[in-house]
């Protein structure tokens, strides 16, 4: 059973404090919303998980299993079991998408797949979120619109199999059918049981495909308030307003 | 109306087989302004003795004539002429020449390898001046690789006749040992519907300035310069290209990439092309891309493009140089991919397209492992 353990994490960018304060546990077998309006810090917090260079942790700690995150790489967090599934997937010259996730599923692994057995599972994989099998040999996330790059990052997390995945607004700039295939490829994930997800997002609209078990709300870069899946429903009605109001 | 019918630019007005027509540069000449003189071992003065050794020796494909000639064979400077002081030099001063020819409608069926080994100690003792002539006749087609090794100070001038309707695809490649010091000008000349591929591949020597250019007697030529340079601490590895587009319907791409990396590490790109007036439907690209990898590398990319005519069907260019993209290695990095690896990935990357170009598998492989062993160093 694996848990990803926030403590009253403090992230700055520069000179300003972005993130406040957040406390969260996320445990195998859980699915966490968290939901605020934009600006609030959510994409931050994702980030400064997962090691990005251009956010400062101040104060805090954020354990998984037990073990400091902080104190690794950003690869060392991956191959730790996180993943974190970008809202701007980055685009790679000249690195296939095969070349790119050979790669990735070698280091996580730490031992490079046998080819024919990488070859049928990256092809079920696409299949399953409906990827067109040449994307594999163009390059990665080069070109790709904004559903055939999230669909891409699915396909990572589905690839690399993490024990905690954050998914950091994956259902933005998704049509209807889109948001199906790619809440599908969470779900599935999710069916494989021991993992944990962290869903970023600023919609309730993909909770009507991936349902949480508790759901967060993010203003002014912390927590204000915490529930079950009924307080999407009130999110859905009424907005953040009166939690940005209270958090300014 | 308002063009002009001379160009601008000075540059490549003066040639001469006679090094006495060309003033001892001063370094504050536009053509040698990025060429640190002091390092050229007098191949820019006049004193850099005869005195070096490098050999040359062809592994000729069987439908292929190699001759070693004399100064006054008739083959010789036909194509090309002296555009500055050391070429110029090279010229005055070599002994034997190496002519290449493939016969006409002869399709060569392997690779000729022209092996130009330099057997001195870095920069070895005194300098060599040699001189190439590879003729394809028309209807002809050869692949070429020129293949510099060891330790040496050479100036060589290389002249490339392309019949009519004949190819010619050429890797230099210039992996000399550490020390060594090359100027060098490539000159093709590409006859009536001609086509020329040049892929060069800069890595090894302590100075390497090497100006590949083309030039076109009949309409249809087509010309194609490719280029890969791995520059390290310390090295000056300068390309100067020139494509004179004189006649109509022509076309010509350049692409050059290098990486830079460690004190020191200087690359030069100079592009140069001119659409004179008579050289209408021209079709001209040109790029330069530098990818600096760490602080103390630097990369002068100079392209320069002269329209003459109204009447041209594409011409442009575009250089950049930057440093490896952080987003680009967080995001490798965040699916578990190690720092090091991850850098590896994104510079292959960037090569990626260039050396899917060198038909040679042998050499592809080679400058691929070349490319490796630079990153891991």
């Amino acid at each position: 059973m694996s848990t990803l353990e926030i403590r009253d994490l403090h992230v700055a960018v520069g000179d300003k404090e972005i993130l406040r304060g957040v406390n969260l546990t996320v445990s195998a077998g859980e699915t966490h919303a968290i939901m605020g309006p934009n600006g609030s810090g959510k994409s931050t917090l994702a980030y400064a998980i997962a090691g990005h260079p251009k956010y400062t942790i101040t104060s805090g700690a954020v354990l998984l299993d037990g073990e400091d995150m902080l104190a690794m790489s950003v690869d060392e967090r991956a191959r730790a079991g996180l993943f974190l599934a970008m809202q701007y997937p980055v685009e790679v010259p000249g690195v296939s998408v095969s070349n790119f996730l050979r790669s990735a599923v070698t280091a996580v692994r730490g031992e490079a797949p046998k080819l024919r057995e990488f070859a049928k599972d990256l092809k079920n994989g696409m299949d399953a979120l409906s990827i067109d099998p040449a994307f594999a040999q163009r390059n990665t996330n080069e070109g790709f619109s904004g559903g055939e790059k999230k669909r891409h990052e699915i396909l990572q997390l589905e690839l690399l199999k993490p024990k905690i995945a954050v998914l950091d607004e994956t259902d933005s700039g998704l049509d209807v059918d889109a948001l199906r295939v790619v809440s599908e490829g969470i779900n599935r994930f999710r069916d494989t049981g021991d993992t944990g997800v962290l869903l970023i997002t600023h919609y309730t609209r993909i909770l009507r495909y991936v349902k949480p078990d508790f759901v967060h709300v993010f203003a002014g870069g912390r927590i204000v308030e915490e529930g079950g899946p009924e307080l999407a429903d009130k999110l859905e009605d009424e907005g953040y307003e009166s939690y940005v109001k209270a958090s300014a | 109306m308002g063009l002009e019918t001379m160009p601008v630019s000075k540059l490549h007005a003066e040639s001469s087989y006679d090094p006495a027509d060309f003033p001892v540069p001063t370094g504050r000449e536009e053509e040698w302004r990025f060429t640190p003189l002091s390092r050229l071992k007098g191949l820019h003065n006049g004193t850099a003795a005869p005195t070096g050794n490098v050999v040359v020796e062809v592994d000729a494909a069987p439908e292929v004539t190699v001759e070693t000639v004399g100064r006054d064979d008739s083959r010789i400077g036909a194509a090309y002429v002296p555009s500055d002081r050391v070429s110029a030099q090279a010229y005055a001063s070599f002994e034997k020449a190496t002519v290449i020819t493939v016969p006409r409608e002869v399709v060569a069926s392997r690779p000729t390898v022209i092996n130009v080994r330099g057997l001195g100690e870095g920069a070895g003792h005194g300098a060599t001046y040699g001189h190439i002539v590879v003729r394809v006749e028309p209807m002809a087609q050869a692949v070429l690789v020129l293949d510099h090794t060891g330790g040496a100070v050479y100036a060589d001038n290389v002249e490339f006749a392309v019949g009519e309707g004949a190819t010619l695809k050429v890797v230099s490649l210039q992996d000399w040992a550490d020390g060594a010091v090359h100027v060098s000008h490539h000159h093709a000349q590409l006859g009536k519907d001609a086509t020329f591929r040049s892929f060069v591949v800069t890595l090894g020597g302590d100075l390497v300035r090497l100006s590949p250019s083309v030039s076109y007697t009949a309409p249809g030529g087509d010309a194609d310069l490719t280029g890969l340079y791995f520059v390290d601490a310390g090295q000056h590895l300068e390309h100067r290209l020139w494509v004179d587009h004189g006649v109509p319907n022509c076309r010509s791409n350049v692409t050059y990439k290098g990486a830079l990396q460690g004190d020191g590490a200087h690359a030069v790109w100079i592009g140069d092309v001119i659409i004179r007036a008579e050289a209408e439907g021209t079709d001209t690209y040109e790029l330069n891309r530098n990818l600096l990898l760490t602080d103390g590398a630097r990369a002068d990319s100079v392209p320069n493009l002269e329209i003459l005519t109204g009447e041209v069907a594409g011409a442009g260019h575009a250089s950049a140089s930057g440093r490896l993209d952080d987003e680009h290695i967080f995001y490798l990095q965040a699916r578990g991919i190690p720092y090091d690896e991850a850098r590896r990935l994104v510079v292959h990357g960037f090569f990626a397209q260039l050396l899917e170009k060198i038909e040679v598998e042998e050499i592809r492989e080679r400058v691929l492992s070349a490319v490796e062993a630079e990153l891991a160093r």
